[in-house]
């Protein structure tokens, strides 16, 4: 929306901004901006979408997980011959049956597919069981005797820094140092402090981990799971089989949501070796409470800051300490921290910055990838810091971060300049000029809501403002790029269609409806199917950092691109045109048709593909970065997103309960490829962001995992959501294909900071520490 | 494992004598939950779902006298104009689902400290009423519930129903969730405000091992309040909800501190007290609480 004006909805500024975009103009019904179907959308509303839990194969097996009770321990011994012959038993593997590597993990393979000697978390696998029933692996399980001998667990991420290494790779993950400026000799006339906690989140998607592993009889095996990248299952699989990578084929099943819990290895290799080693097809399902410890969760972080800024309010200098914990093993720590690190400051002007990160092994479940990746914790800490900052100024904090923000043109802290949009200023406006509910809304509304706590004298609204941002894409130097391949031919009613085969997860996002839209438009062709994801073409990259609209995208334009010019090559050979010798494009492919330019005359497309299909496969990468270097610089980063948020909430003092009413924002999307589906990852977002705001947190003691259940790990209800309002910012991102950013992560970054801001200004209180729960308001002592 | 699936109490009774450590099955929201992870592993079912005798709830002379299988949802739906406090603990059991699954019976069998409708039925002095092989018994819900999830049922017996005198006067449910909706009681309490015979009664969920009665804050209230204005002195509010709070012992656990829960019953006793009196004060038709009515 180049004007930056407010609309009174989400939908009407959805259809706004559909209404005043600027991209590849194109005939066809549901191309690029409009607000096309999903075509897994009906079948997911009926209940027919295959998910990857209704895998079924005939004469399957079914594999089930044991796994240490203890999050520290020694294996004395595991016997698993009681289990081995129950009747219906068929398999049960240990560490020693695995053929190749023994470690699997995302940057560093250091995470034991079975725990052979030590187990460092609750939950790690030790053995896994395949037999005819579930119920009868069930009870195998519990057959296994495993003596442990019980250590103490590391579970204090600070102490972890200096203690007694857990894993021989040693405790700390990654260090992080950003020196940026000269932060040892600025200051500031206004000088803030705050220390500030994130707990630990779940991703809690709706479908547990699922698969099913089919051995092919010849060595290899077929995988059908639910993931976030193939390539990456499929290459530890691999080597943890001592198999080449082409005898193991992942495809995509129905993926029942991901947010980062789907990027390591869960059940993957346990079910590939239990097939082979049994021969038969293995099915595995997670229930929910194993799903709890089968998956990585969002680092816990505390964090320490000092904000500087002069008496305008112009920041100087930001200085922060940030630890988070990451558990027993790597998974993604390595990048959540430079996450952390690169974004710590905000999406501010800060010419000295002095950050230093730490993420480290504990004892505790191990922590990876989470939606918002390392900023969702940093905003947390930053955008309080911020409020605190404004407060002490006796500055309006709307008007403390407007005059802060960054700009296209600025530097981070990480010395980076951003060359990309960076409508910082006008995702605050938009956030802000968004009209505030006037009412209580019914009983039910007040918190509190079903149990009717409150009557409507108890009830205090405060108001808080957030701001945040991050990276799209892989960063560092790394090339995550993608392939798809596109298919151009003449279906059986003589009209064309258009098949996209790309390894890009689907996990609810919408990038299977990107992808139709965007042959529908640079194609002209309504008819557009996609193949199953699987191994069989080159990698598509992970459904993680916000990245598919771009990569997975920018392929399916390229792939194309290359099968138009393809064509017209073709009907220049069959009309005698010399296309090489033109000095400019002489023929097009416009509405469905084949045109030349002079002479006017066109050639439908269908009568193009007669002479047989078309197809091309393209790989697209996006530019080059570096890694950080040890003061913490460098052109780390592809594309940064931004995000503002305002939160509108009723609190009930006196019993501490929360109702959040309503968030307003203004996000940069770039161009809304679907702005209905840009909706659907905002309210969705802002739902998570709230979960962590006020209730969404595994609680430990211990190292052990207090609530791992639906019941006890509370996610917001239709009554814990708050109403909406979004306005896009579209302003197209230079080098992105269609202009567009991902939309997926900036709704969780500051989301959170918002609803604990308001809270903060409902009740005087300052909170220092998310998910808030009731007995901090509640109990709060009376003088802070 | 077997399961009996009788359809009548007389062939429940002999199913239950025939296995007396029998499993008793109704909605299945607190046992297939228990079965699920494995806490639990029945061998005799006697499931109860199809005995069309323990549905339904009637009112007679004065008397409610609700079937073991009454669910949630028929007490949401069905019993909202004439026990809205009641319907009103009903709408705060889990999901819609849950709640078209769950039963009054089920509720009080299961006998969890947070168990959404038994603070309210302890205030009502509700009955519960056991048949089995020994005929017919009938006993006091505050004696039936022995702690957390004990009960006083004998073996071959089941829950048939629940029973308690009509109270004319105002009647809130108040319960504390960490969210919005679909959550397990921190805390809850039930105060039935009795018109007729001028007494305050409270009942306490999740803040002791079973739901408690605050006698001796039910005396003050009842002594305190003009019950002809619905007056009482900010005060006497403020030492009521301090009485209450005083009779709860709850725990500290992964839901809550025993500290907050002390601290929410006394906000929840004066609030509740509150909205009673000032039911009073509204005016004389407030025998089926015309607050709760109001609001819905």
């Amino acid at each position: 929306m180049p004007d930056g004006s407010a609309t009174d909805t989400a939908t009407a500024s959805a259809a706004h901004a559909s209404a005043t975009r600027t991209a590849t103009r194109s005939p066809v019904r549901g191309g690029v901006g409009s607000d096309a179907d999903r075509p897994d959308g009906i079948p997911k509303v009926q209940g027919r979408f295959g998910f990857s839990s209704d895998a079924f194969a005939e004469g399957m097996l079914w594999g089930r997980t044991l796994r240490s009770p203890h999050p520290a321990a020694r294996i004395r011994s595991i016997d698993t011959s009681a289990a081995e012959q129950m009747d219906g038993v068929a398999v049960v593997i240990t560490a020693a049956d695995v053929p190749g590597r023994a470690t699997f993990g995302l940057d560093h393979p250091d995470q034991p597919v079975f725990a052979a000697d030590v187990v460092r978390y609750q939950g790690e696998p030790v053995a896994a069981i395949a037999a005819v029933h579930p119920e009868v692996a069930l009870r195998a399980s519990s057959a296994v005797e495993v003596d442990y001998e019980e250590l103490d667990p590391l579970v204090d991420a600070e102490a972890a820094i200096d203690a007694a290494p857990i894993h021989p790779d040693g405790n700390v993950v990654r260090h992080i140092e950003i020196v940026h400026g000269s932060p040892d000799d600025a200051s500031g006339e206004v000088v803030v402090d705050g220390v500030y906690e994130v707990g630990m989140q779940d991703q809690a998607f709706m479908g547990p981990e699922s698969g099913l592993a089919i051995p092919d009889g010849d060595g290899g095996v077929d995988l059908y799971v639910s993931t976030q990248w193939l390539h990456v299952d499929r290459d530890q699989v691999a080597a943890c089989l001592g198999l080449p990578p082409e005898d193991v084929r992942v495809t995509l099943s129905g993926v029942g949501g991901a947010f980062g819990a789907r990027e390591d290895v869960s059940l993957q290799v346990h079910l590939c070796l239990l097939a082979l080693r049994t021969g038969r097809p293995v099915k595995m399902v997670y229930s929910r409470e194993e799903s709890f410890f089968g998956h990585v969760h969002r680092h816990p972080a505390h964090m320490r800051y000092r904000h500087h800024a002069d008496r305008d309010g112009t920041l100087t200098k930001v200085e922060a300490r940030v630890v988070l914990d990451g558990g027993a093993y790597a998974s993604s720590s390595t990048a959540v921290i430079s996450n952390a690190c690169s974004f710590a400051a905000g999406p501010y002007r800060v010419p000295h910055a002095h950050v230093e990160g730490w993420a480290v092994r504990t004892n505790n479940p191990p922590c990876g990838a989470m939606r918002g990746f390392g900023s969702v914790q940093v905003c947390v800490a930053y955008e309080a810091q911020m409020d605190k900052l404004a407060a002490a100024l006796g500055m309006d904090p709307v008007e403390l971060r407007l005059r802060n923000a960054l700009e296209t043109g600025d530097r981070m802290i990480t010395g980076q300049r951003i060359t990309g949009v960076a409508p910082v200023r006008e995702c605050i406006q938009a956030a802000v000029d968004l009209p505030l509910p006037d009412d209580l809304g019914g009983p039910l509304e007040f918190p509190g809501g079903t149990g009717r706590t409150a009557d409507r004298q108890h009830v205090r609204r405060g108001v808080g403002i957030a701001v945040g941002y991050k990276n799209l894409m892989y960063s560092e130097g790394f090339d995550d790029f993608s392939t798809a391949s596109v298919r151009l031919e003449l279906a059986g009613d003589g009209r064309p269609a258009a098949t996209v085969h790309s390894a890009a997860a689907e996990v609810g996002q919408g990038f299977v409806t990107l992808a139709q839209q965007i042959v529908r438009s640079e194609l002209g062709v309504e008819r557009v199917q996609l193949r199953a994801a699987d191994t069989a073409i080159s990698s598509a990259g992970s459904t993680s950092a916000s990245r598919q609209t771009w990569m997975s995208g920018g392929a399916v334009q390229g792939a194309c691109a290359a099968l138009r010019t393809h064509l017209l090559e073709r009907v220049a050979g069959q009309r005698g045109i010399d296309l090489a010798g033109a000095r400019r494009q002489v023929l097009l492919l416009r509405d469905g048709e084949i045109h030349h330019v002079d002479e006017g005359w066109s050639v439908p497309l269908a009568d193009a593909l007669v002479a047989g299909p078309v197809e091309e496969t393209y790989e697209y990468h996006h530019a080059v970065t570096e890694p950080l270097d040890e003061r913490g610089q460098g052109d780390a980063h592809v594309s940064f997103v931004f995000a503002a948020h305002r939160a509108v909430v009723d609190v009930d003092v006196d019993l501490g309960l929360v109702r959040v009413r309503q968030i307003t924002t203004g996000q940069d999307v770039g161009n809304a490829l679907n702005p209905r589906q840009v909706i659907g990852q905002i309210e969705g977002g802002i739902a998570q962001g709230v979960g962590l705001a006020v209730m969404e947190e595994i609680l430990l003691s211990q190292g052990r995992i207090r609530n791992p259940s639906f019941t006890d790990y509370l996610i917001p209800t239709a009554l814990d959501m708050p109403q909406v309002e979004a306005t896009l910012i579209e302003q197209p991102e230079p080098g992105a294909p269609f202009g567009a950013k991902g939309v997926g992560e900036p709704p969780t970054i500051s989301s959170t900071p918002a609803v604990v801001a308001a809270i903060r200004a409902a009740t005087g209180l300052d909170l220092r520490r998310v998910p808030v729960r009731p007995d901090d308001i509640a109990l709060a002592p009376s003088d802070s | 494992m077997s399961v009996a699936r009788p359809t009548t109490v007389a062939d429940a009774i002999d199913a239950l004598s025939a296995a007396p450590d029998a499993d008793l099955l109704a909605g299945g929201t607190d046992f297939m939950v228990e079965v699920n992870f494995g806490h639990r592993r029945p061998r005799r079912i006697v499931a109860l779902r199809r005995v069309d005798e323990l549905r339904g709830w009637r009112r007679v002379d004065g008397v409610y006298d609700l079937g073991a299988l009454v669910t949630y949802r028929q007490i949401e739906d069905e019993l909202a104009d004439e026990l809205p406090a009641f319907a009103a603990a009903a709408r705060t059991v889990g999901s819609p689902q849950i709640r078209n699954a769950g039963t009054i019976g089920g509720n009080i069998g299961t006998a969890s400290p947070a168990g959404d409708a038994l603070p309210l039925l302890a205030a009502l002095d509700a009955q519960v009423v056991c048949d089995g092989v020994d005929g017919r018994r009938t006993m006091p819900l505050r004696e039936f519930i022995v702690g957390p999830k004990q009960i006083e049922r004998r073996d071959g017996e089941l829950i048939a129903r629940v029973r308690f005198d009509r109270c004319r006067g105002p009647q809130h449910f108040l319960k504390v969730g960490q969210r919005n909706a679909m959550a397990i009681s921190l805390v809850s309490l039930a105060l039935v405000a009795d018109i007729d015979a001028r007494r305050v009664r409270v009942g306490i969920g999740s803040a002791a091992p079973r739901p408690v009665r605050p006698a001796e804050a039910e005396a003050f209230a009842s002594a305190a309040i003009d019950w002809t204005t619905g007056d009482i002195a900010p005060d006497d509010v403020a030492a009521f909800a301090d009485m209450v709070a005083a009779a709860t012992s709850p725990i500290t656990d992964h839901r809550g501190t025993a500290e907050y829960r002390v601290h929410a019953v006394a906000v929840l006793a004066r609030r509740a007290l509150q909205r009673a009196v000032r039911d009073l004060a509204d005016g004389p038709d407030i025998a089926d609480g015309p607050e709760m009515r109001r609001q819905r």
